[in-house]
């Protein structure tokens, strides 16, 4: 007989002393534009401690004031101590709300959430980088960690595509990154426009031409969904292997933990088991409508 | 095993209120059955009985004084522990700076009264989902902590009552403190009652009239057999949830969404759905701000809100989200089934939608 069958045996188990459900409060730095609709916030906590620890791939839930709080992934370096980076593109209420804040501004952050690209699979082999967008962003710090520990790992393919070049983000970065032979920038556009001489066409083209040579590379992909299911397709193709592709789903959030239910996408809980997940585990939900 | 008399049953309660408990339990108002504090022995309904099917529910006199005829109204327990509105934090704004003063947990000893079999495997779907997982709703759990619960066992079950197939009821077998099975009415009503826990059993040593006998046992074991033959509805659970979760473009769907209003009146009755989600509201000066969490639902448009539309625009995907969640993905993400068995969202539903024939009728012609 439990000592308390009609109770619980519950402890408040919280980590590290934190309710996951309140925020820590960070002061905006600074505020850079990276297009016209999207820019990058630099933030570090007001109580003057170090930003969490992250994975590339993980998270946080934004809170701006009495507007609402949405889920941004992370797009710095999660090696390097620094600021808190994220790159937010403005699509709606909270979002523009972001883009307005100034420096000295706070907003509230919880998290780190959320599972991470599997950046140690690729030590030793080539990885392939696909993005869509404002995809881009949380693919970036794989890029940091790769390149901040280059001679770990194969060849680094980045295959880009952005609506028009003047919304291709991180523009100097992917020059030098392109530049030092750290790794091989393909960048193609939905449409061209003057003084543009690279790509245009839809980043599965860039796929098919890709050097994909080294068996056991494995291929990061974020965009929209249609783009990463025609994009994973497409690598399959050329030969890679389902176990070694991944993708990072997304999903309306509002707790970040598990707890909602707003982020379910069949059986799974993105917030929780995702929002990075091996291409075969959600193989046969993509591309079904409205899950 | 004990019987425990009407004045025996008053005197549970008298010692749980001395120790500081809060009682909840079944009332009559307005024609149903609700769950709210009460006094004594005497505010629980009795003599009465319900009577329900899929879009109905009516309470009928018995003619008897019998305790416990009735089964589930539209509320469940869920209300005291996952409190339909919760205050998470208040956020003050001093020039640019914010202060966020979360709310505390309130912890509290709670005692509940007449909690169906399927009601207690209710709560322990809630404790797994909300308390139990890598991360807790801290509120859930101190609200939830220090419950003392007496179970009823149904011997007259609803027309919407499917907890046999659900291997929920209609005997509770655990998660209870003290459990009761009502014996004869007619003035006579007594209770063969059983401890769950030692400080169930040390109430029931001081106001039980003594051990259950042979003939005691004998009576229980016969009403509880017949109850379970009782049930108003059926789900042959075998298989189901494989065969629902591969059952995505099913034409069922659209054909339930045609009967469906997206009312969520079903998930808001349902003891375990745990869907919630967050406000945020100003005062008038905009220096201070409040974050509210309010239980949601997967029929509203909101729901799946993706900048741009909702991924479920159509009421057969809202519909296919709620049943194959309860009924299948459910298992995946917590290790059992999201139904008890309660009947609510059949009774409940203003155009008698009925999840058994649904999740029949979508399992029957499933392909592959
Ligand atoms: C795991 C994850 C990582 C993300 N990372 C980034 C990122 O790095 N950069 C970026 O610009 N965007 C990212 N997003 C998308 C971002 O969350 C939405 O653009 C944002 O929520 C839109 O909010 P809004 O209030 O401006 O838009 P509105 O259209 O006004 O939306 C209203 C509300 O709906 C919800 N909502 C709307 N769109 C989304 C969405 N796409 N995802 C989740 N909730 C949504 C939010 O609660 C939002 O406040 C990410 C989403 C997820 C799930
Ligand atoms: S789905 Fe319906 S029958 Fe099952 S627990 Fe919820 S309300 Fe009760
Ligand atoms: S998704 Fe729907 S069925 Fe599942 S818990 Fe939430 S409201 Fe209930
Ligand atoms: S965002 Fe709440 S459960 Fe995933």
């Amino acid at each position: 007989m439990s000592p308390e069958p009609g109770s619980i045996n519950l402890t408040d188990r919280i980590r590290g002393g934190v309710d996951p459900m309140v925020p820590r409060i960070y002061n905006v730095e600074r505020i850079r534009r990276n297009n016209h609709d999207t820019f990058t916030m630099e933030l570090n906590p007001a109580d003057g401690g170090n930003p969490e620890p992250f994975s590339a791939g993980q998270f946080n839930m934004l809170y701006i004031f009495g507007v609402g709080e949405i889920p941004v992934s992370i797009s710095g370096d999660p090696v390097q101590d620094g600021p808190l980076m994220h790159t937010i593109r403005e699509v709606g209420t909270v979002t523009r709300a972001m883009a307005r804040l100034k420096p000295g501004d706070s907003i509230g952050v919880r998290g780190p959430f959320g599972s991470h690209w599997p950046v140690e699979l690729a030590v030793g082999t080539d990885v392939v980088i696909v993005a869509g967008g404002i995809g881009l962003a949380p693919l970036r710090p794989v890029i940091y960690q790769v390149t901040g520990n280059r001679s770990r790992y194969g060849r680094m393919v980045l295959l880009y595509g952005a609506r028009a070049p003047k919304e291709i983000l991180y523009q100097r970065q992917l020059k030098a990154w392109g530049g030092s032979f750290d790794m091989d920038v393909h960048v193609t556009v939905d449409r061209g426009e003057r003084g543009w001489n690279g790509e245009i066409g839809v980043v599965t083209g860039l796929i098919r031409r890709a050097p994909l040579d080294r068996s056991g590379a494995i291929a990061l992909i974020c965009g929209p969904e249609i783009m990463m299911r025609f994009s994973a397709q497409e690598l399959l193709r050329r030969g890679m292997d389902k176990d070694r592709i991944y993708v990072s789903m997304e999903r309306n959030m509002k707790c970040g933990v598990g707890l909602c239910g707003h982020c379910q996408y069949g059986a799974k809980i993105i917030c929780k088991d995702g929002p990075v997940y091996r291409y075969d585990d959600i193989e046969s939900l993509l591309g079904r409508r409205e899950v | 095993m004990f019987i425990l008399e009407p004045d025996g049953f008053e005197k549970i309660l008298d010692s749980l209120r001395e120790k500081g408990y809060r009682i909840t339990g079944p009332k009559l108002r307005d024609g149903a059955i609700v769950l709210d504090t009460i006094d004594s022995a005497a505010s629980l309904p009795r003599g009465v009985r319900d009577h329900q099917g899929p879009g109905r529910y009516r309470l009928e006199e018995t003619g008897d004084d019998s305790w416990f005829s009735y089964t589930l109204g539209s509320d469940s327990w869920k209300k005291l522990f996952f409190h339909p509105i919760k205050p998470l934090f208040k956020t003050t704004r001093d020039g640019g700076l914010l202060q966020i003063e979360p709310e505390p947990p309130r912890e509290g000893l709670k005692a509940l009264i007449g909690v169906r079999p399927c009601e207690l495997q209710a709560l322990a779907i809630q404790d797994k989902v909300l308390a139990e997982g890598e991360f807790v709703d801290r509120h859930y759990v101190a609200s939830r902590k220090g419950t003392f619960i007496v179970a009823v066992n149904c011997t007259v079950p609803g027309g919407t009552c499917f907890c046999v197939s659900m291997g929920t009821g209609p005997v509770a077998d655990r998660g209870y403190d003290i459990s009761l099975t009502e014996l004869g009415s007619n003035g006579a009503t007594r209770f063969v009652a059983r401890a769950g826990s030692p400080h169930g059993e040390e109430l029931l040593a001081a106001a039980s009239s003594g051990k259950a006998g042979e003939s005691d046992l004998q009576l229980e074991a016969e009403l509880l057999e017949a109850a379970a033959g009782n049930m108003g509805r059926s789900l042959d659970v075998e298989g189901l949830a494989a065969a629902l979760a591969e059952s995505g473009d099913h034409p069922r769907w659209e054909e339930v969404a045609e009967r469906c209003q997206a009312c969520t009146n079903c998930t808001m009755a349902c003891p375990t759905c745990y869907c919630h989600t967050v406000e945020d509201s100003t005062d008038l000066t905009g220096s201070v701000a409040d974050r509210t969490r309010v239980w949601d639902s997967c029929f509203t448009a909101d729901h799946s809100y993706l900048h741009g539309g909702s991924v479920r625009e159509t009421r057969g995907a809202r519909y296919r989200q709620w049943l194959t969640h309860k009924l299948s993905s459910w298992h995946d993400q917590f290790g059992g089934s999201g139904c008890t068995g309660c009947g609510r969202c059949i009774t409940w539903c203003p155009v008698g939608i009925d999840i058994t024939e649904e999740a029949q009728a979508v399992r029957g012609t499933a392909r592959g």
